[in-house]
């Protein structure tokens, strides 16, 4: 039966070599039915909206250890836009100390996901904002 | 080339998800194709069919032609989700225009590629792609659909993963046009290379027919991987000289139109059937009253007379 499939790339900007969330994470999403394009360690922004768009993704979850947050997610945003990317849905994990977190939902990061969260919560938002945008619902 | 690159991307969705739309726009892009020499990699898990596709995609770019690149990994079986890994080593491939990459998870088709793989290839040969690579999933010895699918099948193997007896099993090794032994930097890359050799001289030895090149390559290095993409040139060359590429593409078009015919009329019987009247002969089947063979006759002829 023909279905549309949600995809969505796991991708780790930055220089931080840790990528053991991110894996949870792409797994978590696999098993929730999702196709999941792992691009792995030390992309540039650039190379994660460069394979967004080739792989016509629903989603980008970034997993960001490093710090550099506040200047990887605004690229991030700032090419989807200017490649008209920009129904693409963002989200993030990491380490994001939670005074930069408005600032980084004011940019267009829809969820961002600390440590200790389970992966059902990502898996259930991930699904809840991308069945709301198929649906032609607007996002709050 | 970043407008078309986006409604590329959007086609090949369409044609993925079997969206009604998608068969329009295949209509229409279908006299544009036929002109990319398509390219098939395949080979176990862990051989560096991954990695050998990087440095060919690297080799031709060096000789101004670009490429497109379909990379098929498994759907769980369980869950209907896939991990799509195969960017993860080609990432040096990033920032070429001249450059298209594709993951696709393979939907439960059980061949090697995905029902939709060689849709996306038209996609990227209309698109104008001069070489289409497309990778399957880690094979083992019966995904063969490949050598439907592509021009010139490479065969990768690597040092320790199989005797000679394998080697002379039918399946996989047959339908290589080119052999990749990679890793060749490892013991027994010599071995595998011999017994590939044998393997070959069985098939005898015939005037004007192709014997499958073998080449090692490390392809972490790129070591071997020009000499390589030479021979899968050579090889596309043979096909066109021998007249045998016209008669592959009427193969592959003739499975095409067949499979096409298989799944329309099967679609069109199941939607000519009474509400209820297909669930009624699997239970009668189930519980042995009759055989799925009367079955499936029997719902074949029953509006004919």
């Amino acid at each position: 039966m023909p279905e549309e499939k949600i995809r969505i790339l796991i991708a780790k900007p930055g220089l931080d070599g840790h990528d053991r969330g991110a894996k949870v994470i792409a797994r978590a999403l696999r098993d929730a039915g999702m196709e999941v394009i792992y691009t792995g360690l030390r992309q540039t922004p650039e190379m994660i909206v460069e394979a967004a768009l080739q792989e016509d993704v629903d989603a980008i979850g970034l997993s960001i250890l490093s710090g550099a947050h506040m200047t990887l997610f605004p690229r991030v945003i700032q090419l989807l836009k200017e490649k008209g990317l920009d129904d693409v849905l963002v989200f993030g994990g990491g380490i994001i100390p939670d005074q930069d977190v408005p600032e980084l939902k004011r940019l267009g990061v829809r969820g961002i996901f600390g440590p200790g969260t389970s992966t059902d919560t990502i898996v259930e938002f991930v699904r809840e904002e991308i069945r709301r945008h198929r649906a032609g619902e607007p996002r709050q | 080339m970043a407008g078309d690159a986006r409604a590329l991307a959007r086609l090949i969705s369409l044609v993925e998800d079997e969206d009604p739309s998608a068969r329009a726009a295949l209509a229409i892009l279908y006299p544009r194709t036929g002109r990319a020499h398509l390219v098939g990699i395949t080979g176990a898990p862990g051989t560096g069919k991954s990695t050998l596709v990087n440095e060919m995609a690297k080799v031709y770019r060096r000789r101004e032609l670009t490429v497109g690149i379909v990379a098929v990994d498994p759907t769980s079986p369980f869950s209907g989700g896939a991990i799509l890994g195969d960017r993860v080593r080609m990432r040096e491939l990033a920032g070429d225009p001249g450059i298209f990459i594709r993951s696709m998870a393979t939907r439960g088709s059980l061949g090697g590629l995905a029902r939709a793989t060689s849709d996306a290839v038209k996609v990227l040969d209309a698109a104008g792609y001069d070489r289409v690579l497309i990778e399957t999933v880690g094979a083992g010895q019966a995904e063969v659909d490949i050598a439907k699918t592509a021009h010139t099948t490479i065969v990768v193997e690597a040092p320790g993963f199989g005797d000679d007896i394998q080697a002379i099993k039918a399946g996989i090794l047959e339908i290589a046009d080119v052999f990749a032994v990679n890793k060749a930097d490892r013991e027994g890359a010599d071995s595998t290379v011999t017994a590939l050799e044998m393997m070959l001289d069985l098939n005898g030895t015939q005037v004007g027919r192709w014997r499958p090149p073998i080449i090692k390559t490390v392809a972490i290095r790129g070591d071997g991987v020009p000499d390589l993409v030479d021979r899968v040139e050579a090889h596309y060359d043979h096909l066109r000289d021998s007249g045998l590429l016209a008669r592959k593409e009427e193969e592959r078009v003739r499975d095409e139109l067949v499979a096409l015919l298989q799944h329309e009329l099967t679609q069109a019987l199941l939607a000519s059937l009474r509400p209820g009247e297909l669930d009624e002969w699997v239970r009668r089947v189930a519980r042995r009253e009759a055989d799925p063979y009367a079955a499936a006759q029997s719902l074949v002829h029953r509006r004919s007379r």
